[in-house]
Parts: structure tokens; C-alpha cells; sequence
């Protein structure tokens, strides 16, 4: 048994410093830039800040990780190897990579530089890890949110690579880095845009009492006066399949695998990982916190662990959809 | 350029899909893709079966190439993509990077479209693997493909997808299933009921998406039978046809025209759904613009 250690997001240095504060082992971020998966307007670190965020994380004796896991496309790796040079000279803990071009460029220009794989990079086997590991030295693998948890257990058996899964946060139904149903719609997607619905291409229309929410004149979903109206994420609206109208696709909940502690330790899991850059700094305090509190009571007393109501209310509170799901853990979901 | 006819990407019953490569066989693709890319559940036919129809294929002078399973997740799958990768008699496309380890350094592979080669060192690399064809990924315009041909290496093929429902994302979750309320381990293949698929629309009616098992496609068809002098210049080896429950040999014909410089029946009647083209020229996906 391995106690995991937590990775924590940081859209900016006020979550970056709240996430070390609270016990994040690692904290992860992205440039200002389309280098990373959350290229948000007002969001991710320009060099000073990232500079200033390192320094901090590094005093508390936390680590920092760089997300540069879009795919640049044609002629356009350089500006994404700038991005693994800026981290290199930096002194950044470890970069998480998509693109296996990348891969190679840090591979063999900064032998020193720790590489992870990430979601994006659609790894949900042992031979697709291997390989990786084989031809770039990865250090450490993010799996997919698409696998059970006896798959879990076969991957992290069958690999030397350390591995890290999702434990909280917003939700994708599908395969990382598999997924093109953003660009389809919008032209912008997260492999190529580092987006996913993005906000620009969103409308809210108000007919009466109803509310449509449009992705670029697609209607995602339509809701009635008093009902909640989530983001138009364009896989967790309702649709038409057969004269039924329901949630096709994915319900708007988010994935929370909190109760799943204990076998993810027996596993071997290496890390946890909370999704939500591009979430408030209030987020990242609250789910740092309890996440921290529930390993730290795992490692005291494992045969004792169970989920504290108050940390199950405090995760509730922060959830995206208000409701909670095992995702692919959990067989059923599938 | 070549055509070639891309896996049938719906699960369709063992006659439809004898009946359908018997067809093929005679028609005007150079190269067929063969075998299950989307579900390890669907069984109609069996490696074997599909390796016999191989042959069958590669004496009426079809070149084969086996297509192995996008989603890998479990040890049964890892079987199944090692004997797929071992059979020793047909290039292989590999959809994700399980069976690039299974084949790099050993045989010439196929780059699939579901590998992210988006730019030009991952196309590289690739080629260094023992790639000879790699899969433009759906969603890249005309002007990232311009930058790929600039520096493609030598001995690598490329190969567009130019006609047919595009498949635009992979899940563990059976859509087919959850729709018909059934759990995945007992989905009762209730997917050979969707020959082309399940149609999703949006509450104001427009066609959106296509389920199909763990697979999402567009409800539009990708069409780039108006860009074949445009694929010409650019140097494409092969252009893809994704096959649909009905009028493929028709779709194949017109194509087979249109790359021989001749007008080629319209598209029009034999698509399942309108066109889109919008990848193509670096917009959504789903719009569709007519050539000037």
C-alpha cells in the first residue's frame, strides 16, 4: 500500500498559493496561452507569475507542474518547445505532455526534465504507457477517466510507470484527447484550442419563461423557469434520441471518488489529481483541504477510513451540477 | 490518388457484412480497411472471419490492411490487439498507441486517424516507428495538411477521410445501451437495430449527432468530393470512404470518377444525411461551404 499524493489546480497564483497552503503535494498550471488544455480568457501564469508560484510552492516543499498538453499543429512545435525550454530553464518539477513530438524535444534536449503523460494523451493501456515510457522515459502516467477500477489495478500492475487518476472534479464522458465534438461545433476543441464549449460561442436565449443556451446556434439544452441552468457543455445537455428527451450523452455532474480512497491506495496509486483550473480559488481552497484530510486520516488509520459527512457536504457544495458521480470506476456507469 | 474504403464502423449482422464485401470486391477502392474498431462486444465476425474475408478481398486485388480497436481498456482487448498485430499476413492500422508498441520497429504499419499526428516532428517520429501511411485526424483543415506535405517523410503515405459520418469521440460508455436503459455487459447488441446508427437532435429539431455504441459521430456526413483537385495538389495518396448501410458501391463509383477527372454521379440522394465540410477549411466541423 502507497499513500497517493494529491495534485492540486491552480488557474492563477491566488489558487496556486491557497493549494499549497492546504496540502497539495503538487500544484498544476499552464501558460497564457493555447500550450495547455484550459486556455482560458483571465486564466494560467505568464513567466514572472510562474517564476513567483514556484518560488512559493518550493518554500512549502510542494512541487510544480507545467501543462503543456495541446498538440501543436503543421509547422507549429516551436512556440510549444519554447514552452518546455521556459520550464527546463525554470526549474519547473515536471511538465505534463500530450503530443509525443513534444515528448521527444524534452526527452532529448532536457534529459534532466521530469516528463508526465497526460489525459490527453488517450494512454488507457499498459502497452500504450509502456511504449512511452520505453521511448521518453515518462515518469508518471494520467489515466483517462474512461477505465474501471479492476482496470486501474491491471494497468498499475502490468507498468513501472507510476500512475495517477482523476479523484474530483468536472467530468469528461469521453476518452481524453479523443474528442472532437467541441471543434465540430465551435472549430475549437481541447487538442487543438486547449477548449472545450468555449465561452465565446455560447448564447443564452430567453423565450417567455424558457431558456435556451446555444453553442454556436446549436441548442444544448433548454430549461424551464425555477430549473437550474448549468454551462452549456455540449455532452451534459439533453437531446432527442428516438422521440425521448433526456441527458443522451452525460447528466451535468462531476466526478468525486473520495469513497474509492482506500482501494485506489491498495492499488498503488501514485497520485490523485483534482480537475479545475479554471476554477475560483475558494474551489481549490475547499477541495484541497478535504481531499488533504481524507488521505492524511487514510494514512493514520487505514482500516478505519470512512468519508466524513462534512467533507462530503464541503465537496457537494463545490461540485459542478450539485450532483455526484463514480464515473467509470464505478462498472454500472459504463 | 487511391480510394480507399475505411472499417464499417456500425455493427451490422454477418450476411450484411458478407453481402457488403462481396460487393466491394468487385467495386472501384484500391485498399480496404477490415475489422472492429469501435466494440470488443460485437462478434458477428470473428478475426478469423475477417482475416478468411481478407483474402478473399486481396485476390480480387484489393490491398488489406486489418484496423485495429480505437479504446483499449481491458487484458481481453490487449489479446485480441496482439493477435491482430501478429497475424503476419496484413498491414495493420493502429488506432491508438497499444498497438503502435506491438508493431513499431517490427512491421510497416498504418497510422491511423484516431493517433493525434498533428504536426510535423509527431508525423516524424511516426515515420521513424515504421509507419508508411498515416490518417490525417479529422478535425485538421487543408492548411495544416499543406504544412504536413511540406516536410512529410519520405516512404510515408497520407491518407484523408473524405466521405462519410465522421467519428468524433470514443467513450467506455455504451450511448446505444443507455439509451435502450440496458447496462454495457448485458447491452443485448441492441446496436444492430442502427445500421448507420442512432440519430441525435437537438429539442429544436436539428440533426446533431449519430450514436453509435461507444462511439459519437456527426449526424452530418463529411463530403470532400468538391476538393479532389484541391487533395490532388496537395499531394494526398489516398482519400477514405466510410462505408453506410446503403449505395457505399455507388458513393465509391462517384468518387472513382471524380479522381479520374470525370464529372461522377451527384452525392446528393446517396448520402444519409446532409453534407459538411467546415474541417476542411479550418471552421466547425459541422458547416458546410459551398466550393466557390
Amino acid at each position: 500500500m502507497s499513500i497517493p499524493e494529491l495534485v492540486c489546480p491552480a488557474g492563477n497564483l491566488p489558487s496556486l498559493k491557497t493549494a499549497v497552503d492546504n496540502g497539495a503535494d503538487w500544484v498544476y498550471m499552464g501558460l497564457k496561452d493555447e500550450t495547455n488544455a484550459r486556455n482560458f480568457a483571465g486564466l494560467n501564469f505568464d513567466a514572472a507569475g510562474a517564476r513567483e508560484g514556484l518560488r512559493y510552492a518550493h518554500a512549502a516543499g510542494a512541487k510544480m507542474l507545467l501543462a503543456i498538453n495541446t498538440f501543436p499543429q503543421g509547422h507549429a512545435a516551436p512556440r510549444w518547445q519554447r514552452a518546455i525550454d521556459g520550464a527546463a530553464d525554470l526549474g519547473i518539477d515536471a511538465v505534463i505532455l500530450a503530443d509525443a513530438g513534444l515528448m521527444r524535444y524534452a526527452a532529448e534536449r532536457h534529459p534532466q526534465l521530469r516528463l508526465h503523460l497526460s489525459v490527453q494523451t488517450s494512454a488507457t493501456n499498459y502497452e500504450a504507457i509502456n511504449f512511452y515510457h520505453e521511448r521518453f522515459g515518462i515518469s508518471r502516467a494520467v489515466l483517462p477517466r474512461v477505465l474501471s477500477l479492476a482496470q486501474v489495478a491491471d494497468v498499475v500492475k502490468n507498468t513501472p510507470v507510476p500512475i495517477e487518476v482523476f479523484g474530483f472534479g468536472s467530468l469528461c464522458v469521453m476518452v481524453e484527447g479523443r474528442c472532437a465534438l467541441s471543434s465540430y461545433v465551435t472549430g475549437e476543441s481541447p487538442n487543438t484550442r486547449g477548449v472545450c464549449s468555449p465561452a465565446k460561442a455560447v448564447r443564452w436565449e430567453k423565450h417567455g419563461d424558457t431558456l435556451d443556451a446555444r453553442l454556436n446556434g446549436i441548442l444544448i439544452d433548454r430549461f424551464a423557469a425555477g430549473e437550474n441552468a448549468g454551462y452549456p457543455t455540449l455532452c451534459k445537455g439533453r437531446f432527442e434520441v428516438e422521440d425521448e428527451t433526456y441527458y443522451a450523452i452525460e447528466e451535468p455532474s462531476s466526478l468525486n471518488a473520495m469513497e474509492l480512497l482506500p482501494e485506489l491506495a491498495q492499488i498503488g496509486i501514485a497520485a490523485i489529481k483534482i480537475e479545475g483550473r479554471q476554477r475560483s480559488p475558494a474551489y481549490v481552497a475547499a477541495v484541497t483541504r478535504i481531499w488533504r484530510a481524507a488521505i492524511d486520516a487514510y494514512a493514520q488509520n487505514p482500516a478505519r477510513f470512512s468519508v466524513q459527512a462534512d467533507w462530503g457536504n464541503g465537496l457537494a457544495r463545490v461540485a459542478e451540477g450539485q450532483q455526484h458521480t463514480l464515473g467509470a470506476y464505478h462498472r454500472k456507469w459504463k | 490518388m487511391k480510394l480507399s474504403l475505411g472499417p464499417v464502423l456500425y455493427y451490422w449482422t454477418r450476411e450484411a457484412l458478407l453481402e457488403f464485401y462481396a460487393k466491394v470486391a468487385g467495386s472501384g477502392v484500391d485498399i480496404v480497411y477490415l475489422g472492429e474498431v469501435v466494440c470488443s462486444r460485437r462478434h458477428n465476425l470473428r478475426l478469423d472471419d475477417w482475416l478468411d474475408l481478407a483474402r478473399d478481398l486481396g485476390a480480387s486485388g484489393k490491398q488489406v490492411v486489418l484496423s485495429s480497436q480505437a479504446l483499449i481498456e481491458s487484458e481481453s482487448d490487449l489479446k485480441a490487439l496482439r493477435r491482430i498485430a501478429a497475424n503476419g499476413e496484413f498491414t495493420v492500422e493502429a488506432n491508438e498507441m497499444g498497438a503502435v508498441r506491438l508493431l513499431a520497429g517490427r512491421v510497416p504499419f498504418v497510422a491511423g486517424p484516431h493517433l493525434n499526428i498533428y504536426n510535423n516532428e509527431t508525423l516524424a517520429w511516426f515515420a521513424e516507428l515504421g509507419a508508411t501511411r498515416f490518417v490525417l485526424p479529422l478535425e485538421l483543415s487543408r492548411d495544416v495538411l499543406r504544412e504536413l506535405q511540406s516536410a512529410r517523410p519520405a516512404g510515408v503515405e497520407t491518407e484523408v477521410f473524405a466521405y462519410g459520418r465522421m467519428p468524433l469521440a470514443f467513450s467506455a460508455r455504451c450511448f446505444t445501451a443507455r439509451h435502450h436503459d440496458l447496462p454495457k455487459d448485458d447491452c443485448q447488441f441492441r446496436c444492430l437495430d442502427d445500421p448507420d446508427g442512432l440519430a441525435l437532435q437537438t429539442r429544436d429539431k436539428a440533426a446533431f449527432l449519430t450514436l453509435n455504441g461507444l462511439q459519437t459521430q456527426s449526424a452530418l456526413v463529411y463530403d470532400l468530393s468538391d476538393a479532389i483537385a484541391e487533395l490532388r495538389d496537395l499531394k494526398v495518396d489516398v482519400l477514405r470512404l466510410s462505408p453506410q448501410s446503403r449505395d457505399t458501391i455507388a458513393i465509391i463509383e462517384s468518387f472513382h470518377e471524380r479522381c479520374a477527372g470525370r464529372p461522377g454521379a451527384s452525392l446528393e440522394g446517396l448520402r444519409v444525411a446532409p453534407p459538411c465540410n467546415g474541417y476542411w477549411y479550418g471552421v466547425p466541423g459541422m458547416e458546410y461551404r459551398v466550393p466557390a
